[in-house]
This record gives C-alpha cells, sequence and structure tokens, in this order.
C-alpha cells in the first residue's frame, strides 16, 4: 500500500517539518511522499477543501489499484484519524478484492474474524451465521 | 515512480489532470464556475499531479502512475498545526 500525505503547504515546507520536528517523532524521517496542494486546487475536487479557512479538512480515500475510490472519511481539524481503524478497512477491502466478492465483510470485523459468503442461503440466515457481539472488539 | 525536481525559486504546484484553465473571457463575464466534487465511493478517483518531498528529495508524483496498488490519500491542515 503506498501512503501520501497532502497539504496546502509547499513542499519547502514540508521538508522543514520533517527535518525539524517529525523525524524527532518518526525515526529517518516521513517514509512516503508529502505533497503540496497550494491553492487547494486538488482538494476541491476530492470536495475537502474549506474555501473560508484556506485549508484542506483531513480528507481520508482509499483507493483501489484500478484507481476507484473504495472508501472515504472527512473530518474538520481539530479531531485526529483513528490510524487503526484505517488499515482495517484497507485489509476488508483487500480480502472482498482478494476473493472476488465471494466474502463480505460484516460490522466490527478485523483479520481473523468471520466473514460472510453472500448467497441465496444466506437470504434470512444471517442470524445463524453472525451475531451482534461480533460488532464490537 | 515519482520524478525528482530541482527546486527553483518558484514555489510549484500540481493541480487536477485534465482540468481546463478558466479563459479570460469567462472571468470577465463574471461567470461563475462552479465546483463540483466529483468524489463517489465506487467511482474513478480524480487523477492529479503534485510535488512534493520524501527522502530529502523533492519530487512530482501523479496519482494515475499509481495504478495497480492501492493507496491511501490523507488531506490535512496543514504543516506545524498541532493535531
Amino acid at each position: 500500500m503506498e501512503i501520501m500525505s497532502i497539504s496546502i503547504d509547499s513542499m519547502f515546507v514540508h521538508k522543514m517539518w520533517n527535518d525539524k520536528e517529525l523525524s524527532k517523532m518518526v525515526k529517518g524521517g516521513i517514509p512516503f511522499p508529502m505533497l503540496s496542494d497550494a491553492g487547494g486546487r486538488v482538494g476541491k475536487v476530492f470536495g475537502i477543501y474549506d474555501e473560508d479557512a484556506g485549508v484542506e479538512n483531513r480528507g481520508r480515500f482509499i483507493i483501489d489499484p484500478d484507481g476507484v475510490i473504495q472508501g472515504y472519511e472527512v473530518l474538520t481539524p481539530p479531531v485526529g484519524r483513528n490510524v487503526n481503524e484505517t488499515f482495517r478497512q484497507v485489509q476488508a477491502f483487500q480480502l472482498v478484492r482478494k476473493t472476488k466478492g465471494a466474502e463480505a465483510t460484516p460490522s466490527g470485523w478485523r483479520p481473523g474474524k468471520k466473514t460472510l459468503k453472500p448467497g441465496v442461503d444466506l437470504v434470512g440466515n444471517v442470524w445463524e451465521d453472525w451475531s451482534t457481539d461480533l460488532a464490537f472488539d | 515512480m515519482a520524478e525528482e525536481i530541482k527546486p527553483g525559486c518558484a514555489r510549484p504546484t500540481g493541480g487536477p489532470v485534465g482540468e481546463t484553465e478558466q479563459t479570460d473571457l469567462a472571468a470577465t463575464q463574471n461567470v461563475h464556475k462552479e465546483e463540483v466534487s466529483m468524489i463517489q465511493v465506487g467511482k474513478q478517483a480524480p487523477d492529479f499531479t503534485a510535488p512534493g518531498y520524501l527522502g530529502n528529495k523533492f519530487i512530482n508524483m501523479k496519482l494515475s502512475d499509481y495504478l495497480g496498488k492501492w493507496v491511501l490519500l490523507c488531506f490535512y491542515p496543514g504543516d506545524f498545526t498541532f493535531v
């Protein structure tokens, strides 16, 4: 999986932030591209650019190998994301893709938990295969 | 995948691929170009190019160069902010 971050800051500011602060938190510095969207033109087409504030909201997009957006999440600036949840979603989408849709991941699924196999026999019978406590960790 | 670029005095920027610049005529006629978000799950992500920083190098990348891989694209408000 390729990770990339993007904000309205220039690549020069990205360098300073990485070198002066982030490299003190992440050994060796940020291992993925820190992209620059000065003017917010990319953010606008992704629908996450805040014109009034002149910054981009915390939009996170999962894009599959065909370039299709499988999921996104957008938060306003003061609340940070849950990285585990993002990775869980990516793992779920990867499983669905690998099984060509033969398996689906019910609420609360994480690797190792039971998947569902959509089909004519499952109609009306999910209750036999799955219980609501599986929705929680 | 991402090509290295030499930093100059100009602050480089990228943008959506295939987006045409608004013409002067449209600007003078005060035509308001509505920005419509094209984002929808299950639909193609808009392609774009962007300059960036990686491993002590300045680079230029294009989203469509990453076809064949899973991509996690994360927007955030700004460098040196707190969250």
